[in-house]
């Protein structure tokens, strides 16, 4: 063993100066947030909870193209479509299976009518499983809900597509 | 009806002690979590009460709606008796802790002896529990807890002789009375840091918590153990913890005693220095345990038996030597 480094073991100066960066940090902001109370920053482009959206007018958007079903890696989306009176085709089933979802994003992405949108929402844990299994309603009430944000987010996201 | 009236005031003692060091003992988990996620720069409980400070009462009412699990092929009766003996020996050894010259509940001549008798049946609880839970990692937990807490015992032994050959007297109060001129700290500081590595290892804390690695042995001796009774191995530990921070200031930094004898300092009663005293030790013990890495089992056994234990034995040696050459030996 070096002299030097004997020093060093018996007056524990690595353990010394890891005690002064420890109190030193003590008194350094925190990196870390007060989560429920505080959120962190979510980029535009953030795959959360998916939603139907709908035009201005209050038509809902899909036109039951099922390319989101098609592209569905996990298969989590299941579709039925019927010609409506006025000679559109619409879709009288849209579900996912949120258990079976990866939020890759892919239908949002194959969506020609951006329809089906991933949104900022993560907080949608449920009790049951049966409450994860959304249908039409819970996907278009979700795209009600949260419009105002999914708008401003695909126009940010725009130039970049 | 003397018995009685004895009784009562002697309990009454007991709770006016007892009821003090357990809720400290739950402010001081909080302390040890705020200071460990502030090293690391994360905020620590601070959701439940100012500051969290109510954390440890949350956690305590959760360990005690919590069922508690007794595994089938445990031996049953041991496996029950582990925590209470944990808790029950942390606890009685504060008896004998002077917080000032009369506050002291047992003010017996053998007081050093008395608590360091009583931390090493720390150990039994251990054993009991890891071996009565019937389970590989309860077992292996326990076996290397009770080698690592025999070896560091020796070393504290050796380094409270250092302590005695200055002092001549077992009793706590003597001791910190003996330490009116200067605190033992200042010509016994190698034993001091000694000692305090010591603790470390005796109270099973980083970096010396092999038996509760959580990487390889899920929670050692623990790992069996739900609901109270897992919380009063936990109240045990860290009971235990503040009583080796106590007994460092008493023996060390000069217990009770303020640290200079001028006009204000001397109207703070004792009790508030030693506990200031205990906080300041608490407070290193939260700091290392958040800087520090794992030992290695023969790393830890190495640096009980040959470092610490010649060491201090050398140690020893040089005190006694210097006492009687310049005549300073203590009489009796």
């Amino acid at each position: 063993m070096k002299i030097s480094r004997f020093f060093k073991t018996i007056l524990m100066t690595d353990f010394i100066g890891g005690l002064y960066i420890a109190i030193k940090e003590i008194f350094n902001s925190k990196k870390t947030i007060n989560y429920p109370f505080e959120k962190g920053k979510i980029s535009p482009r953030y795959r959360g909870e998916h939603a139907l959206r709908r035009y201005p007018n209050g038509e809902e958007r899909c036109i039951a193209c099922k390319l989101c079903e098609a592209v569905c890696p996990a298969q989590a989306i299941t579709i039925e479509s019927s010609e409506r009176a006025d000679g559109s085709r619409k879709t009288t089933r849209y579900d996912i299976d949120m258990m079976k979802c990866i939020y890759c994003g892919l239908c949002e992405e194959s969506c020609p009518v951006d329809a089906i949108v991933q949104g900022p929402n993560f907080e949608f844990s449920t009790e049951t499983r049966e409450e994860l299994y959304y249908t039409k309603e819970k996907l278009l009430d979700n795209g009600d809900r949260w419009e105002n944000i999914l708008a401003a987010n695909i126009k940010s996201d725009n130039p970049y597509r | 009806m003397e018995y009685i009236d004895i009784i009562f005031q002697e309990t009454y003692k007991i709770l006016f002690l007892l009821v003090p060091v357990l809720v400290s003992v739950a402010m001081i988990v909080w302390l040890d979590r705020r200071v460990w996620a502030f090293v690391q720069k994360r905020q620590g409980p601070n959701v439940v009460g100012p500051f969290g400070l109510l954390q440890s009462l949350a956690d305590a009412l959760k360990y005690i709606f919590k069922e508690i699990i007794i595994p089938a092929s445990s031996n049953k009766i041991i496996f029950i008796l582990a925590p209470i003996i944990t808790m029950t020996l942390a606890l009685i050894a504060w008896a004998v802790i002077p917080f000032s010259e009369e506050q002291v509940l047992a003010n017996i001549n053998v007081g050093i002896l008395y608590i360091f008798a009583v931390s090493s049946l720390g150990v039994y609880g251990i054993i009991m529990g890891g071996w009565a839970s019937n389970s590989k990692y309860p077992f292996l937990g326990a076996i290397r807890s009770a080698a690592q807490m025999v070896s560091y015992e020796v070393s504290i032994g050796i380094i409270i002789i250092n302590v005695l050959l200055c002092v001549g007297s077992l009793n706590l109060n003597d001791i910190v009375i003996a330490q009116k001129n200067m605190w033992f700290i200042v010509p016994l500081f190698p034993m001091f840091v000694i000692f305090f590595i010591s603790a470390l290892a005796e109270t099973n804390r980083p970096p010396f918590d092999l038996p509760e690695a959580e990487a390889e042995l899920v929670a050692g001796y623990q790992t069996e153990y739900s609901g109270m009774m897992y919380a009063m191995f936990w109240l045990g530990e860290y009971a235990n913890i503040l009583l080796m921070c106590a007994l460092g200031s008493i023996l060390f930094l000069g217990g009770w005693l303020s640290p200079i004898e001028l006009y204000p300092f001397n109207l703070i009663p004792g009790a508030v220095w030693l506990i200031f005293k205990i906080l300041f030790l608490f407070m290193l013990f939260a700091l290392v345990k958040a800087i520090v890495p794992r030992y290695r089992y023969d790393q830890l056994m190495r640096l009980g038996w040959k470092i610490f234990l010649p060491f201090s034995l050398i140690y020893v040696v040089l005190t006694a030597s210097y006492l009687f050459y310049f005549n300073l030996l203590p009489k009796i």
